[in-house]
C-alpha cells in the first residue's frame, strides 16, 4: 500500500508523499471500520450489474476489494515483471503498472482491477486531505500544500479582505504539533 | 402484535422543518401532539459542536448526519422498460435522517418561488399557447397563489432571521435587490451576508453585463436575531461547513435554533426518536385515519392511536408511506390514471469551473457559509421571453461556492492525469485561484408522464416492505433549458476575468450517483382535482380527510430554486387552515 499511495501522490521537494503523509495508514484504518465493511450500505440482493447511471451494484465490501486487489496486483507484477512484486518495481515501473490498470490493459483475474484502482483515487486523496484525526495528512501537509486553513472556523476578519492570502497556518480537530509541549 | 399507547389529537410522523412547523402550530392551538421520527434526537452543544463538526471525512464523505441506506433505500432505473436497481450508497440526493431533518445539514438557501411558479399551467398557456409545452409535460396549477403564501413566507424567514435584501416590498422595486421577486410585505429580518472575493467579482462582472445581481437569501445569520418565539441565534463565522454539517455555533437555521427549544417545553408535545412509522392506519371505511403503527429501534411495534396524523417524512417517503398505507389511487403511467407517485421531480443543476490566474486572484474558497453568493435571476421560470428559445422553464444562476474543503473542492483544469506528480502540481496551482459554484446553475424540472414512484416488485427493506422505485429520467425541455442557462453563467465567469472556464452540461441520461441536490419533489402533489392530485391546496389528503401530507413531495413540479422557504410556508398555510378551519369542522375543506 505503501508503495501504491507513494505513486498516486508522489513526494516533491516542497510536500512529502502519499506514504510520509500516512495515506496508507489512513486507509488501513478505514478498511478495519465501517468503511471497510460497507456498514449502513444496503446489502440485500440480488446483486444484479445495471447501467453506470445506476450506480454500484457489487456485493464486495472495500476491504475485499483492497484484498483481492492488492493480491491481484502484486501477482500481475510478478508474472509480467520478472516475478518482483510491486514494491520492489522502480517508480518508473510502478507508475507504467498503474497506468495500465488505469486504462483497463491490465486485469486481475479474481477481481475488477480498475474498481479497484477507482477505489484508490478516491481513497488515497481522502487520506492525503482529511483532518488528521484520521491518520492521513500527517501534520497537514495536504493542508499546508493548498493553503487549506482547516478548521479555524471563524473568518469574520477576512470575509471582507478579498484576494489576499489568509496567512495563519492550519488547525486540526486535535490541534497542531507545535502546540505541544515536550516534557523531558 | 402491536401495543397500543394512549391516543393523541395529532400524530406527526417525522420531526423536520414541517414536522417542528406543525407540531408547534398546532401544540400552541392546544392539541395533545406527539411527533413520530425515524432517526435519533439531535442537539448542537452534544451533535455538532465546532470543535469536532468541521470534519470533511465524517460527514462529507461518510455521511455521518444522513439516513443509512441500510435502514432503507430506493431502487433507480431511467426509463420503464428497466429493472430498477437499489441506490446501495447515497449519490444524486441525501435522504436526512433524524431531529431536525434536512434543516440540520441544509445550505439554509432561503427563496421564495416566483408568482407565475404557482400558475404555471396556465400562466405558460396564456403567454405561448398549450401546443408550447412538450406533449408528455404534465404540469399543473398550485392551486394556492402567491399573494395567499405571502405572509406565511414572510412568517417562515422572520422564524429563521434570513438575512437578505429585498428587490420588492409592496411593489416598489429596491436596487440591490431580486427585482424578479414576487412582492414581498416587508424587507427580510436581517442584511445580507458578506460576500467574499469571488461572489463579489461575480456580482460586477453580472452587472457590467447587464443583469441585477443580488445576495442570495440565507438562513445563516449576518448577525445576532432573536426570532418572534424567543429563540436566539449567533453570527455566521463564514467557517466553510454548513451544507451536509450540523453548524455547532447556532448560526444556520434549524429546528434546533429556531423552534425546537420552545417546542420541548410545551408540556403537550412529546416526540419519540429512533422510531420509523411502517404504517399510517385506516379505518373499515378507509376514508379515515385512526393513527400510525411504529417500529422502535428494539424492534418493538407499537400503534399510536391519533384523530389528526400529519405525514411530514421527506419527499419520497410520503409517497411509499402513502402507497404502503393503500391511500389514495396509485398513480399508472400507462393508463394514465391514480394519483400516488405522480408528477415526480427533481432539479436541473449544472456546474461551470473557471481557473483564474494564480498570480492574480485569491480566492480563499474556504471562507463561505451554506448560503453565500450573488446570483442573477434574469433566467428564472418566465422572466425571460422562452419563445425564441424553444423551451420552458429556468432558474437562478450565481458564484454561490459554500465550501474550500479540499477532499470535495480541488478543481484540476481538463487534462489534468487523475494522479501523480501532475495532478499533485495542478491541485496545488489551482486551489486558491479556481472558483466552483457546486449548483451554480439552479435549474427548474417540470413534470412528465413517465417521471413517477411506485413500490419496486423485487427489493425490499429491513421490514420486508417494498422499496420505492424511481424511474426518471431528463427530457429534452431540460436539457435545452440546461444548455441555455449554463452557456449564460459562463460567460459571466469569462467577463471576470477567468483564463478557463469549464461547461459541464447537465445531460441525459439522469444518473443516480451524480449529486444534484437533495430536492426531490412531488409524487404526492398538491391541485384542485382529486383525480389528478392527491392533497388538496391545504395539504390535505382528497381520500382521507384527517390527513395531512407536508413537503415537496406537494409540489407539481419543481422550480428554478431551492425548495425549502415553500415548503415552510406551505406547512404554515396548512398549518393555519387546521387550526382555523378544519379544527371547527373537521372533514373536507374543499368540496371538489
Amino acid at each position: 500500500m505503501e508503495a501504491i499511495v507513494d505513486r498516486i501522490i508522489p513526494p516533491d521537494p516542497q510536500t512529502p508523499g502519499g506514504k510520509d503523509a500516512g495515506c496508507a495508514v489512513f486507509i488501513d484504518r478505514q478498511l478495519k471500520g465501517p468503511y471497510g465493511s460497507a456498514a449502513g450500505h444496503y446489502r440485500l440482493g440480488p446483486f444484479i450489474k445495471g447501467t453506470k447511471e445506476q450506480g454500484p451494484q457489487s456485493p464486495l465490501t472495500p476491504a475485499e476489494l483492497y484484498r483481492k486487489g492488492l493480491a491481484g496486483l502484486d501477482r500481475y507484477c510478478k508474472a509480467k515483471l520478472g516475478g518482483k512484486p510491486f514494491s520492489q518495481l522502480s517508480a518508473d515501473q510502478q507508475d507504467d503498472v498503474l497506468k495500465k490498470v488505469e486504462a483497463g490493459e491490465a486485469k486481475f483475474d479474481d477481481v475488477d482491477a480498475r474498481g479497484f484502482f477507482d477505489a484508490l483515487l478516491k481513497d488515497v486523496p481522502e487520506g492525503f486531505f482529511s483532518d488528521p484525526i484520521h491518520g492521513g495528512n500527517r501534520d497537514m501537509v495536504g493542508w499546508k500544500m493548498i493553503g487549506f486553513p482547516g478548521i479555524r472556523y471563524d473568518y469574520r476578519d477576512w470575509v471582507h479582505r478579498h484576494n489576499e492570502r489568509y496567512p495563519y497556518p492550519p488547525v486540526s480537530i486535535a490541534g497542531r504539533m507545535d502546540w505541544n509541549v515536550k516534557k523531558s | 402484535m402491536a401495543q397500543k399507547l394512549p391516543a393523541k389529537d395529532v400524530a406527526i410522523i417525522g420531526l423536520g422543518w414541517t414536522g417542528s412547523i406543525l407540531a408547534h402550530e398546532l401544540a400552541a392551538a392546544g392539541l395533545d401532539v406527539i411527533a413520530i421520527e425515524r432517526g435519533p434526537w439531535r442537539n448542537t452543544a452534544t451533535d455538532y459542536p465546532p470543535g469536532y463538526a468541521p470534519d470533511e471525512l465524517r460527514f462529507r464523505i461518510r455521511h455521518e448526519l444522513f439516513l443509512r441506506p441500510a435502514q432503507t433505500t430506493f431502487t433507480f432505473r431511467n426509463k420503464m422498460n428497466q429493472t430498477a436497481l437499489p441506490i446501495r450508497s447515497w449519490g444524486a440526493f441525501m435522504p436526512p435522517n433524524g431531529v431536525g431533518g434536512g434543516g440540520v445539514h441544509w445550505n439554509a438557501e432561503t427563496w421564495r418561488f416566483l408568482p407565475s411558479d404557482f400558475v404555471l399551467r396556465t400562466h405558460l398557456t396564456q403567454r405561448y399557447g398549450a401546443a408550447f409545452l412538450p406533449q408528455d409535460m404534465t404540469i399543473q396549477d398550485w392551486g394556492v397563489t402567491f399573494d395567499e403564501l405571502e405572509p406565511h413566507y414572510d412568517r417562515f424567514e422572520y422564524l429563521c432571521g434570513t438575512s437578505g435584501q429585498a428587490g420588492n416590498v409592496k411593489g416598489q422595486i429596491i436596487d440591490g435587490g431580486n427585482p424578479f421577486e414576487g412582492p414581498r410585505s416587508r424587507p427580510y429580518p436581517n442584511p445580507p451576508q458578506d460576500q467574499p472575493f469571488g461572489a463579489t467579482l461575480f456580482a460586477k462582472a453580472a452587472r457590467d453585463l447587464g443583469y441585477k445581481p443580488f445576495p442570495q437569501p440565507s438562513g445563516n445569520m449576518s448577525r445576532a436575531y432573536q426570532n418572534p418565539l424567543g429563540v436566539r441565534l449567533g453570527p455566521c463565522t463564514y467557517c466553510g461547513f454548513c451544507e451536509w454539517f450540523g453548524c455547532g455555533n447556532y448560526s444556520k437555521a434549524s429546528p434546533q435554533t429556531t423552534i425546537l427549544p420552545v417546542l420541548v417545553r410545551m408540556k403537550n408535545f412529546s416526540a419519540r426518536d429512533n422510531s420509523e412509522v411502517t404504517r399510517i392506519n385506516l379505518d373499515a371505511s378507509g376514508k379515515r385515519a385512526t393513527g400510525v403503527t411504529f417500529v422502535d429501534m428494539d424492534g418493538n411495534e407499537w400503534e399510536q392511536p391519533a384523530d389528526l396524523v400529519i405525514l411530514s417524512a421527506y419527499t419520497i417517503f410520503n409517497v411509499q408511506l402513502l402507497l404502503l398505507s393503500k391511500i389514495g389511487k396509485p398513480y399508472d403511467p400507462v393508463a394514465n390514471s391514480g394519483v400516488i407517485g405522480r408528477n415526480f421531480t427533481h432539479q436541473t443543476i449544472s456546474d461551470v469551473t473557471s481557473f483564474f490566474d494564480p498570480q492574480k486572484f485569491i480566492f480563499n474558497p474556504f471562507i463561505a457559509s451554506g448560503a453565500i453568493g450573488m446570483c442573477i435571476d434574469e433566467f428564472n421560470g418566465d422572466n425571460f421571453d422562452h419563445g425564441p428559445v424553444g423551451f420552458v422553464g429556468g432558474g437562478y444562476m450565481g458564484q454561490v461556492q459554500t465550501n474550500g474543503r479540499p477532499i470535495e473542492t480541488a478543481p484540476v483544469p481538463p487534462g489534468t492525469p487523475r494522479w501523480g506528480a501532475q495532478w499533485k502540481k495542478a491541485v496545488k496551482e489551482n486551489y486558491q485561484s479556481a472558483q466552483k459554484p457546486g449548483t451554480g446553475v439552479h435549474g427548474s424540472m417540470y413534470s412528465y408522464r413517465d417521471v413517477y414512484v411506485d413500490l419496486d416488485p423485487i427489493y425490499k427493506d429491513r421490514f420486508g416492505r417494498p422499496l420505492a422505485r424511481i424511474t426518471m429520467d431528463f427530457h429534452d425541455n431540460e436539457i435545452k433549458q440546461n444548455k441555455f442557462l449554463t452557456d449564460k453563467f459562463a460567460e459571466i465567469f469569462q467577463a471576470m476575468g477567468a483564463k478557463q472556464v469549464v461547461k459541464e452540461y447537465r445531460k441525459a441520461p439522469y444518473d443516480i450517483t451524480k449529486y444534484q441536490t437533495t430536492h426531490l419533489c412531488g409524487g404526492a402533489i398538491m391541485g384542485t382535482d382529486p383525480q389528478t392530485s392527491a392533497i388538496n391546496r391545504y395539504l390535505q389528503c382528497w381520500d382521507v380527510p384527517n390527513l395531512f401530507v407536508m413537503g415537496a413531495s406537494g409540489f407539481p413540479q419543481n422550480a428554478g430554486y431551492n425548495p425549502t422557504g415553500t415548503v415552510a410556508a406551505l406547512a404554515y398555510w396548512s398549518a393555519d387552515a387546521i387550526r382555523d378551519k378544519y379544527l371547527k369542522n373537521p372533514g373536507q375543506l374543499i368540496n371538489a
